[in-house]
């Protein structure tokens, strides 16, 4: 029997598979209400953004009083009413997101910052820099999320940055969970061992391999995260920490609003509903993310 | 026999957790401010009092010896004195504890009584209406922020429908007439125990709201964890293995899942608790509970110092136990661990 | 010929995927006899296991029958309902894995799991059931029956669980056992004992099995027939020995001479040049025309059909075998 000789003939090209980051946007964008709350996240960031330039009444916003107007109902003149001091509601949403938001975001990318180095370089070494790492990591995880970040923006002083740094100190142990098991699981495979064979600096291994590769995983807990850091922080405002008044904050709206809210409770209504709002878009936003990007959990039916 | 070895492991390990909790403490309370003197010695100290904190604390001495005094003091029991009550902390927290656990506890059993099942329905009925449905019911209880939740609650039951009262542990009136005996500091075991159903109702229309409140975040998250629990164990190859052998769904739900289900769900009692503790305190705010929470907060608000320091360190030393606990339990559940 | 106890017949399977709709099975034609074991052989991606999956109507995800039947004893499979097939499933079609360790429920014993089975199907009380449990354990030699009963499957060797899963499929009266890969992920000597009991369970049990592989040795040995499937359609099938001897489809042919056996030392290596379609993009004519170094121009226009050719019992859908190639 005659052997087959090898074919030469060169297959047509085939149309692009899509990668798999499109994969995963696509199967996002398939979520309606996770559109929806992108749209929600958009308005809050612009508003806070423009602040200055969509309410008629900025000075409000950032805490200049107008006390002949208080506790106006919502009306023509001010759409969410005014608060104790008579400034316009809607303007001190506006102005409040900006320390609201910016807390969250700002949370957690501290945390990244500080935690998954710290979790790559604990799950690539091993050894006894790991056990170091991961035995802080233990002590900081071992505290009630929330006190630990009480005592210490106690200990800092109140004010914005003080409690963002304060949450971010109680927030970077997980993400270096995250990523050391993720870089041990990575570590294992072979082309990590390819390019320790041939030389590679360590370093440099981290930076350009494994770094990039636990990109999504850290992208859909960041996400998932910035709902709960904005809680964390509305909360520690409410406590009394953090920004101070006349500064406007959604947290210590409801707690000046606290007292009058059984009559009036358009001003502390109104910075609940905005934190509830921007919590549950990025909530979804993060289940979304989450489903689209384990292969198992994508929706299958286009 | 290595069972017990794990277990001595484990205890050892939270000591050693403890420990450095300890240090991370003293650290941030004399370490981080920027005048640990002045913030001891109370809000707006004179000169002399500061001089005077500063020897009462060593501020003077190195580091390693005022850690020793810390940590000889707290282990003798001695947490310090509050800056405003001017009682030792201790007695405080004897005295503000029950409270607080009487509503953490309150709020777990929600979560577990009420999440997990509901977790698991959705979970198995996954695309159903009912999954939808709870699906945007927990989704919405993690996202809300509950001391404004708290706020609705109050406005509706009590300003509006007049049927539960706004807060406190029993109404003045109970007090007086029917005072509640301390036994426990539990209201509820002590009225029911020496048989005063009166204040037992009471006692049980106070903790309505706050409960409930203070459960809206680990249901919302019980339910989302069980359900994604149920789903990745119904989604194994065994489980596939198992249908195939012709087993009926309802068998494999409840008869084998639920128990693979179950060891991950322990990790979701752990972190109801962690919510439950943390925002308790919160609630005590909203709900004048007068329990560690308020204790806590009006430390914050007159930066009374060593109450800061000391119930943080003492709610973490319970925290770091019932973690503990509740690793064994799990380690025990699943046949795979090796206690070795 | 004897009446076939399963009958593939035109099958075809997709799966809707964001990256497009997957035709993983591709009008597919078969035949399992009484009591005889029928090899399914191909290369990863050519819809074999899926097939597997597709008799018992236990698709993944978004995967559905999208044309052709499933005849079992004269019936359709694929046009039974759900409650149809959960009573056809164990008590009459069984089928086990690749990987026996991730088909073990970890936190149940051994004995607990098959007790589940044994008292489904019969109603069973515990005692019963265990000692029907124990003498499968006999049948499929396990060397301490008694003990696999009480212990947990992590602890077990991987051949070990293999017979266990092997037991379980069969303990409920099943006359076709499907098995998927079920070597695959053992070591060799293993290898061989578990398909050495696969043909004495089938000599003393009467039971037929469609043996899923991609390996050629294996069907080589334990196959009376074989089908060669490749990208979701079956390009060759007929006794074994005339099918591996006579090679009449190029596919065939080149995946014996890819063999590392098939080469003197010292010779190159003979792989089949081109790879193996994704499933994604429809291939117009022959699906392995492209690799083909036989191909006539009327392979990339008209799909072949799969035809008897010599014998009636050997078919193979290759245009050089129809009359138009004449």
């Amino acid at each position: 029997m005659t052997t087959t000789t090898l074919s030469a003939e060169p297959a047509a090209s085939p149309p692009a598979v899509p990668s798999e980051r499109q994969l995963i946007l696509r199967a996002f964008r398939q979520d309606k209400l996770a559109m929806l709350g992108v749209l929600v996240i958009v308005f809050f960031v612009l508003t806070s953004i423009f602040a200055p330039l969509l309410t008629p009444y900025p000075a409000q916003g950032a805490g200049a009083p107008n006390i002949i107007e208080k506790f106006k109902a919502p009306g023509a003149e001010h759409p969410l009413g005014t608060d104790y001091l008579g400034r316009d509601v809607l303007a001190r949403i506006f102005y409040g997101g900006r320390s609201s938001l910016t807390t969250g975001f700002l949370v957690v990318f501290l945390a990244v910052l500080i935690g998954a180095p710290l979790g790559a370089i604990a799950g690539y070494f091993g050894g006894r820099v790991d056990d170091v790492i991961m035995r802080i990591t233990d002590v900081f995880l071992s505290f009630p999320p929330l006190l630990l970040a009480i005592a210490i923006a106690t200990a800092l002083g109140s004010g914005f940055v003080n409690t963002m740094i304060a949450i971010a100190i109680t927030w970077w142990p997980w993400y270096t969970r995250l990523v050391r098991a993720q870089t041990v699981s990575l570590r294992e495979r072979y082309f990590i061992e390819a390019a320790r064979s041939i030389g590679v600096p360590s370093f440099k291994i981290i930076a350009t391999h494994i770094l990039p590769n636990v990109l999504t995983p850290i992208l859909v807990q960041g996400t998932m995260d910035l709902g709960s850091a904005i809680l964390t922080g509305a909360a520690i405002n409410f406590i009394g920490l953090g920004v101070q008044p006349p500064q406007a904050d959604w947290g210590n709206m409801i707690s000046q609003g606290r007292i009058y809210f059984m009559e009036r409770p358009w001003f502390a209504g109104s910075a609940g509903v905005a934190i509830f709002l921007v919590v549950l878009s990025f909530n979804l936003i993060g289940d979304a993310l989450r489903d689209a990007a384990d292969p198992r959990t994508r929706r299958g039916e286009a | 026999m290595q069972r017990f070895e794990y277990l001595i492991k484990r205890f050892i390990l939270a000591i050693v957790v403890i420990l450095s909790v300890m240090v991370l403490t003293f650290f941030i309370s004399r370490v981080l401010p920027s005048d640990p003197a002045a913030a001891w010695a109370g809000s707006h100290p004179t000169a002399e009092q500061i001089a005077i904190a500063n020897q009462r604390l060593g501020l003077d001495q190195p580091l390693h010896v005022q850690f020793w005094r810390y940590f000889t003091s707290v282990l003798q029991g001695d947490l310090g004195t509050s800056l405003q009550t001017k009682q030792p902390i201790a007695r405080d927290l004897r005295t503000y504890l029950p409270a607080t656990m009487e509503l953490v506890f309150c709020a777990m059993l929600l979560a577990v009584v009420v999440g997990i099942p509901l977790g698991v329905l959705s979970g198995a009925y996954k695309g159903s209406f009912f999954d939808h449905l709870t699906r945007l019911v927990s989704i919405s209880g993690v996202s809300i922020p509950t001391f404004w939740l708290g706020l609705l609650l109050q406005l509706f039951f009590f300003s509006q429908l007049k049927i539960l009262p706004l807060g406190s542990r029993i109404s003045t009136a109970t007090a007086i007439n029917n005072p509640v005996t301390q036994l426990t500091g539990f209201y509820l075991i002590d009225t029911a125990v020496t048989g005063n159903w009166a204040a037992f109702k009471d006692t049980l229309l106070h903790l309505v709201l706050p409960a409930c409140t203070l459960a809206t975040y680990p249901v919302a998250l019980a339910i989302r964890m069980t359900r994604s629990n149920i789903i990745e164990v119904l989604s194994e190859k065994y489980i596939l293995a198992a249908r195939i052998t012709g087993l009926p769904r309802r068998t494999i739900l409840f008869d084998l899942a639920l128990k693979n289900a179950i060891i991950p769900t322990i990790t979701v009692l752990g972190l109801s608790f962690a919510y439950s503790l943390t925002g308790d305190i919160l609630i005590e705010i909203i709900y004048s509970w007068p329990g560690l929470g308020s204790y806590i907060t009006g430390a914050v608000l007159a930066i009374d110092f060593p109450v800061i320091v000391s119930v943080t360190l003492f709610v973490t030393v319970i925290y770091v136990f019932i973690n503990l606990i509740l690793d064994l339990l799990q380690a025990m559940l699943d046949p795979r661990v090796s206690l070795e | 010929m004897s009446q076939a106890l399963l009958s593939i017949e035109n099958l075809s399977v997709r799966f809707k995927t964001y990256a497009g709709t997957i035709h993983a099975v591709n009008s597919m034609s078969f035949d399992v006899r009484p009591g005889e074991i029928f090899g399914l052989v191909g290369e990863s991606g050519c819809g074999k296991s899926v097939t597997g999956l597709a008799v018992v109507r236990t698709l993944p995800g978004s995967g559905r029958i999208s044309g052709g039947r499933i005849l079992f004893h004269g019936e359709d499979l694929a046009a039974k309902s759900e409650a149809e097939m959960q009573a056809i499933r164990g008590r009459r079609i069984a089928m086990v894995f690749q990987d026996p360790t991730a088909s073990l429920n970890p936190v149940f014993t051994i004995g607990q799991q098959i007790d589940h089975i044994i008292r489904h199907h019969t109603g069973d009380n515990h005692e019963t059931a265990r000692r029907k449990a124990l003498e499968w354990f006999n049948a499929v030699a396990l060397p301490d029956p008694q003990a696999v009963y009480d212990t947990y499957p992590h602890r077990l060797s991987g051949g070990m669980q293999q017979r266990v899963m092997i037991a379980m499929a069969l303990c409920s009266g099943a006359e076709l056992l499907i098995a998927d890969e079920p070597t695959t992920a053992l070591d060799v000597t293993i290898q061989a004992q578990i398909l050495e009991l696969l043909v004495k369970l089938r000599d003393q049990q009467g039971i037929s099995i469609l043996l899923i592989t991609h390996n050629l040795g294996v069907v080589a040995e334990t196959c009376e027939r074989v089908a060669v499937a490749y990208a979701g359609q079956i390009v060759e099938t007929g006794p074994t020995s005339a099918v591996l001897a006579r090679r009449l489809h190029p596919y065939t042919e080149g995946l014996l001479a890819a063999l590392p056996t098939a080469v003197q030392k010292g010779q190159t290596l003979q792989p089949i040049a081109g790879q193996v379609p994704d499933g994604l993009q429809p291939i117009a004519g022959c699906p392995f025309h492209p690799r083909c170094s036989k191909a006539l121009p009327v392979c990339a226009q008209v799909n072949p059909a799969l035809l008897p050719v010599e014998h009636a019992d050997h078919l193979t859908a290759c245009h050089l075998y129809t009359e138009a190639a004449a």
